[in-house]
């Protein structure tokens, strides 16, 4: 019965029930969410997929103006050896017709070679221009499917929905015909 | 607004409220409405502690099923990858391993609590079977669960408990067949399991509502045992029950936490982190701690048949114990005699346990069949008869008026009256 008449005398003790109200709560929160990180956490990408976070290509089989697929990450990489007309298109665009200015000179490191994330950035599907017989837009690169966006030759957005441009993955030349991505 | 006495100001709980009055509903199930009989023991904290390891089961199962892949070549190693690779995937994977145990010591303390306070009595006898049935889905669940990591343990568990079946007569060798998917434990087996392993939590679940829902329309037996007489005998549930739920709450995640962060395999085998291999059986087989009496009273007797049958009467007796049970007296705290052979029984599971931990070998055969015969005649013959001829304490007549014998001596007691 004593704990109903604390129960009545509420409001004079109101202050230090508040506090073990509120000290509970937030104890229950705090660990509550420790509890809960494990269990999101879990969903990211585990260690074995992390392992194989790069991925070496030998260049020497590709001739002039032929392009490959490769997978890094799980991902289609593009890898296209420009010929001289397409370098001189990429380089001399008027950046101002641009939706996502950027030079040519910022995407590759050596003028031959360009290497691009093969993912639409509008909706994640794979353009097409990979292939002869593949459309390749109105500005020579890649042609997208699924929502008709272009791509020029140094894979640039030039019409249609996607936001910016195919983005270039980091690369480093290990020799003159050997590139490890990522 | 008010609904049942019901009150909120909060303008949204009141929207909701009045097309779906869930907040009352909670409210007179677990919150202030609810009346619990006022002199509940820390015993009865092991039925909301055996929930609370339930939904723990499976918040991590179903994170685990996201890992783990159920097929004879890739399981063993999809284990592996989920306790080396996969974010926190030793966490999780060690919280549910030994929450396993955690559940089932939760529900041994639940099922024994009510063996000595009688709480299986008129009018809570559905109540005990439903929790019963309970006890033996979450057997047969974890003993899948054990299989999936398709260790040496794994498969020969799952060998020698499907062999069970084979000891039915004539039908015996097909049905197994039919359990396996072949004529040995091999994948189709494995996916089997899986599948149930993740079902039947949820009817288990789903039974809990129904156990819930028994234990709410008669409300929890107490220590004393003496039904409710009215509102002097009772207080909330909340805050009264929720707060002290919560503290031995705190107190079982501790000793959980210290078998996951100290001693995660200490339940387990070793074996198990030796992948399942059909040619080969492990030198000593023994199921986990919580099987462990059952294994005993099945290698008691000395008869293939036999001791399926005695494995499974030792569960389907618990069954008919609120008929076995002769005396009207619930709580064991009134009745002198029935209380020294439940100690008695408590002692006898717990020698049955000890020897279906050891090789069945010399003495714990006889350990064990002494043991086995005991646990029997301790629901057949001696709960009957003590029933019977004991002569039991002066029960109080009611909850207020024992509280206030001991606690108030002289005060209350005019006013309880007889």
């Amino acid at each position: 019965m004593t704990t109903l008449a604390a129960d009545k005398n509420h409001t004079s003790n109101g202050s230090r029930r508040d506090f073990l109200y509120v000290a509970t709560g937030t104890a229950a929160t705090v660990g509550s969410a420790l509890a809960v990180w494990p269990l999101i956490d879990q969903m990211n990408p585990s260690e074995d997929v992390l392992a194989l976070a790069s991925t070496e290509i030998d260049l020497t089989s590709i001739a002039i103006g032929q392009a490959i697929t490769i997978v890094w990450r799980g991902k289609p990489v593009f890898v296209r050896r420009r010929t001289s007309e397409e370098i001189a298109l990429a380089a001399h665009t008027d950046l101002e017709e641009l939706p996502d200015p950027q030079l040519d000179s910022e995407r590759v490191q050596r003028a031959e070679w360009l290497v691009l994330v093969g993912i639409c950035t509008h909706l994640g599907c794979i353009p097409l221009g990979q292939k002869g017989t593949h459309p390749r837009g109105e500005w020579g690169g890649w042609f997208c499917p699924c929502h008709g966006s272009h791509y020029d030759t140094s894979g640039r957005v030039r019409k249609g929905p996607a936001p910016q441009n195919l983005s270039v993955p980091p690369y480093k030349f290990i020799t003159d015909t050997t590139i490890r991505i990522g | 607004m008010q609904h049942n006495g019901f009150k909120s100001s909060n303008r949204i709980v009141q929207w909701i409220e009045y097309r779906l009055p869930i907040f009352s509903f909670l409210d007179q199930q677990v919150g202030t409405q609810y009346q619990a009989p006022k002199n509940l023991n820390y015993l009865w904290n092991f039925g909301s502690l055996a929930g609370i390891a339930l939904i723990i089961q499976i918040v991590t199962g179903i994170v685990l099923a996201m890992h783990y892949v159920p097929h004879g070549d890739m399981a063993f190693d999809s284990v592996e990858r989920i306790m080396r690779d996969v974010n926190y995937g030793w966490l999780i994977r060690y919280i549910h391993a030994n929450g396993a145990s955690m559940f089932f010591a939760a529900v041994y303390i639940h099922i024994f609590r009510g063996l000595y306070y009688g709480s299986y009595k008129f009018p809570r006898e559905l109540l005990w079977m439903l929790g019963l049935v309970i006890f033996v889905l979450m057997m047969a669940t974890a003993f899948m669960g054990y299989v999936l990591p398709w260790g040496q343990m794994s498969y020969w568990a799952a060998t020698v408990i499907t062999n069970l079946f084979s000891a039915i007569p004539w039908a015996g060798q097909s049905l197994t067949e039919w359990l396996w998917g072949g004529f040995v434990v091999g994948t189709p087996t494995l996916t089997r399991f899986y599948s149930l392993h993740y079902l039947i939590p949820f009817v288990i679940a789903g039974l809990v509502i129904l156990h819930i829902w028994a234990l709410h329309v008669h409300k929890s037996n107490n220590p004393l045992g003496v039904e409710v007489k009215g509102p002097k005998d009772t207080i909330a549930f909340h805050p009264y029950y929720t707060i002290k739920d919560l503290f031995s709450l705190g107190i079982f995640l501790a000793i959980f936490g210290f078998w996951v962060f100290y001693f995660p395999n200490y339940l387990g085998h070793p074996d198990n982190y030796i992948p399942a291999n059909p040619l080969q059986t492990p030198p000593h087989i023994v199921p986990e701690w919580y099987l462990l009496p059952f294994y005993a009273i099945l290698r008691a007797i000395p008869s293939k048949l036999g001791g399926v049958i005695a494995m499974g009467a030792s569960l389907a007796i618990l069954f008919l114990v609120p008929w076995l049970d002769t005396s009207r007296i619930r709580s064991g705290t009134f009745r002198p005699i029935f209380k020294q052979f439940y100690w008695l029984l408590v002692a006898d599971v717990l020698v049955l346990g000890y020897v279906g931990s050891q090789p069945p070998e010399g003495i714990f055969i006889h350990l064990g069949r002494i043991a086995t015969a005991y646990y029997f005649v301790h629901f057949l013959l001696i709960l009957p008869i003590v029933g019977w001829l004991e002569r039991p304490k002066p029960i109080p007549s009611s909850i207020s008026e024992s509280e206030a014998g001991t606690t108030q001596e002289a005060s209350g007691r005019s006013e309880t009256g007889t």
